[in-house]
């Protein structure tokens, strides 16, 4: 017997955004929580972020590792340069500790026919963007399981297969539950907790019931304001406090 | 170990009866045990080799969209087997005749067509506020039940909104029965709540005259001749029909989408009040267009791609029945002026809504005169007048608007009952003035209606001076 479990992708040092979806999440019967990458990047508050997952990691959440979480340790040529700045920024904010807990993220969590992994799963490390069917199928292929859920696309999605190994694409409505059949295989983008670009502010993340074959994606209000504001007062790029606010 | 079911086979708890159906796609049967408090039945698809796979994508659609439905109209769901070992679905078996056996005794009349074609609307208005859309709607699917209503059946190619649509890739099959589908399945479309208007008006067109509009096309190419092809107008056929029912069926019938019923409930309205019915063109077609006619609409309907739409009820949403009650007997009340003020703000929020308006008069009225039949269709006419002298200044077309006084000593449970009968979204009601307010707001009509309306109220009020 396998209980809910919340699936939170791409918190960007976002508390606010974290706290509330955590709190919607217990609310809402989760009893396990998985955290899919890009814990830190953009926002203000990496330690407690970090702390808060390394505090359910030692309980017994599963992580993976984002490209922001990776980019701490190995510097990214790829990011632009407001991004860059707030790697530095957040690199000087985290202690060994916290740094350490990052680089020991793997890439891929497989179990119980589901495959978590930050971007696609046809090659992890390269932080390739699923952003189609044939993108969905090429990482569900890869990641050899009938249940794929990612994050690093700030949007929610729900790619599925049809009988005749074609990928299709659904725009998911907030709060209804999906039956989601063992017989064919989905790839979820659960959305962004802590920088939705939507156009939406609301946090986003989706919870999955395994015995009852069915998936929720979620949207949360909360207080973008405050993390935005943050994010200002710390220095960083005004453009991500605007991103927050908007969810741009 | 599916293909041996027998009656008196246990199957994961369900006891079965006798097999009520045999088909290409399954079998059916009776389920005996466990009493769920109404009866039940068990659907088997067809698996296995040879079988085509088609038929476990529609049980697997069934499955996930029939337990998310509820209402009158549907049966209810109560179990589904696991798809990859012994796909079965048990449901309520609802009592009452297929619309298919009873078409077998041939074309019915006007009213019956009207009546059936009314219930059939409101079970796919249902259906639509649901966030689904039937998409295979035909005689064969519809069961008119002992009370009158009618439950829709075989949900295998149905669409919901909020759910991903594991058809939308299987074109093979995905666009229903070839004689009641839609212009826009037959061009892959399975996300228009208008579909099931067009295949609904297929079967009024079926039910009045005994005969299919379209045939039964075996070919891609007789699929898409509906595209342009103007049917043969229904009282070319039976001359008897009467004009009103023409004009329903072939604006069903339209190739365009957007020319057709944006709402069920407003066919639904139409087919309870022949009355209302705005008489077009359509009504007074006598045949086919000629060749030039048909030329024409072929060369529109070469363009012609759906867009992308919104969601079922959103859609249903754009195409409101508004209601408001006019006090035909205080006609000069100062606040009737502020109800039409009230009532045009309204109506500039939707393009496509319809209006009813509504008055109740006393019984007591009409027994004054000493001839009272004559006295009752004359005091009825006046506040028909009035009515009609009420609304004017909005300047409403004809098919947008309809007129209707009731007859009863208690207005407030004859409004409610109209309101819910005809599927109204908004009712627009007249605040006790100053004059009633000492009677007390908890006994005045529109506190009644306010608190047992099933739709929303906007109560009007006019401020003291």
């Amino acid at each position: 017997m396998q209980p809910p479990i919340a699936l939170f992708s791409d918190v960007h040092s976002n508390l606010e955004a974290l706290e509330a979806c955590l709190k919607h999440a217990r609310d809402n019967g989760a009893a396990r929580y998985a955290f899919l990458g890009d814990l830190v990047g953009y926002g203000a508050d990496p330690v407690a972020v970090v702390e808060t997952v390394q505090r359910f990691a030692s309980e017994g959440a599963i992580a993976v590792k984002g490209n922001h979480d990776d980019a701490i340790e190995n510097r990214a040529g790829y990011m632009n340069d407001a991004t860059k700045d707030s790697i530095e920024w957040t690199r000087k904010a985290l202690g060994p500790q916290h740094k350490a807990f990052l680089a020991s993220l793997p890439l891929v969590w497989r179990d119980e026919g589901m495959c978590l992994v930050h971007a696609s799963a046809a090659s992890p490390e390269r932080w390739d963007y699923v952003d189609g069917p044939s993108a969905a199928r090429r990482s569900a292929e890869a990641a050899q399981a009938g249940y794929v859920f990612s994050g690093h696309v700030h949007e929610q999605l729900l790619y599925f297969e049809s009988s005749l190994g074609k990928w299709s694409a659904f725009r998911p409505t907030p709060g209804s539950a999906i039956p989601v059949s063992r017989r064919r295989r989905w790839l979820a983008l659960v959305g962004s907790v802590g920088q939705p670009r939507d156009g939406k502010a609301a946090a986003a993340y989706a919870m999955f019931d395994l015995l009852r074959e069915q998936l929720t994606f979620h949207r949360v209000a909360y207080d973008q304001s405050v993390a935005a504001q943050k994010i200002r007062r710390a220095g960083l790029p005004e453009s991500h406090a605007y991103r927050v606010e908007r969810g741009i | 170990m599916l293909e041996q079911l027998q009656p008196g086979t246990e199957l994961e708890g369900f006891r079965l009866g006798e097999r009520a159906h045999s088909g290409a796609q399954g079998q059916i049967f009776r389920v005996l045990a466990p009493d769920q408090g109404f009866p039940t039945i068990m659907k088997v698809p067809r698996v296995g080799p040879g079988e085509p796979g088609e038929n476990l994508i529609s049980f697997e659609t069934e499955a996930m969209i029939l337990p998310a439905l509820s209402g009158p109209h549907v049966p209810r769901f109560v179990a589904a087997g696991d798809l990859a070992k012994t796909p079965y679905l048990v449901t309520e078996w609802i009592e009452g005749e297929s619309l298919e056996a009873l078409l077998k005794r041939g074309p019915l009349p006007a009213v019956e067509v009207a009546r059936i074609g009314a219930a059939i609307a409101d079970a796919v208005h249902g259906l639509h506020l649901q966030d689904a859309i039937h998409l295979d709607l035909k005689p064969d699917n519809v069961v008119v039940k002992l009370d009158g209503a009618v439950a829709l059946i075989d949900f295998g190619l149905a669409h919901h909104a909020r759910y991903p649509d594991l058809l939308a890739e299987e074109k093979r099959f995905a666009a229903g029965s070839a004689p009641y589908v839609s212009p826009e399945q037959v061009l892959g479309t399975r996300s228009d709540p208008r579909s099931d208007l067009f295949a609904l008006g297929v079967v009024l067109y079926e039910m009045a005259t005994g005969e299919l509009p379209f045939g039964i096309p075996a070919t891609m190419a007789g699929l898409r001749d509906r595209l342009w092809l103007d049917p043969l107008p229904p009282r070319a056929r039976s001359p008897e029909l009467p004009p009103w029912l023409q004009e329903i069926i072939l604006r069903c019938l339209e190739p365009r989408a957007a020319d057709r019923y944006q709402s069920a409930a407003h066919l639904a309205f139409d087919l309870r009040h022949p009355e209302h019915v705005a008489l077009t063109a359509r009504a007074r077609k006598s045949g086919r267009a000629g060749f030039f006619g048909q030329l024409l609409r072929w060369w529109r309907a070469r363009g012609e791609r759906p867009g992308p739409r919104l969601m079922p009820k959103a859609q249903v949403g754009t195409a409101p029945v508004i209601m408001v009650a006019v006090d035909t007997t205080h006609a000069h009340d100062p606040r009737q002026p502020l109800l039409q003020r009230a009532t045009a703000q309204v109506l500039s929020l939707s393009a496509d809504f319809r209006l009813v308006c509504v008055s109740v008069i006393g019984v007591g009225a009409l027994k004054e005169g000493a001839d009272v039949a004559g006295s009752a269709s004359g005091v009825h006419l006046e506040h028909l007048v009035r009515l009609r002298h009420w609304v004017e200044p909005l300047g409403l077309p004809a098919h947008r608007l309809s007129l209707h006084v009731i007859e009863s000593a208690r207005p407030e449970p004859a409004l409610l009952e109209f309101a819910r009968r005809n599927h109204v979204d908004l009712i627009v009601i007249g605040a006790p003035g100053p004059a009633h307010q000492a009677l007390g707001w908890w006994r005045s009509v529109a506190s009644s209606v306010t608190a047992n309306a099933h739709c929303s109220v906007y109560l009007v009020r006019i401020a003291p001076d």
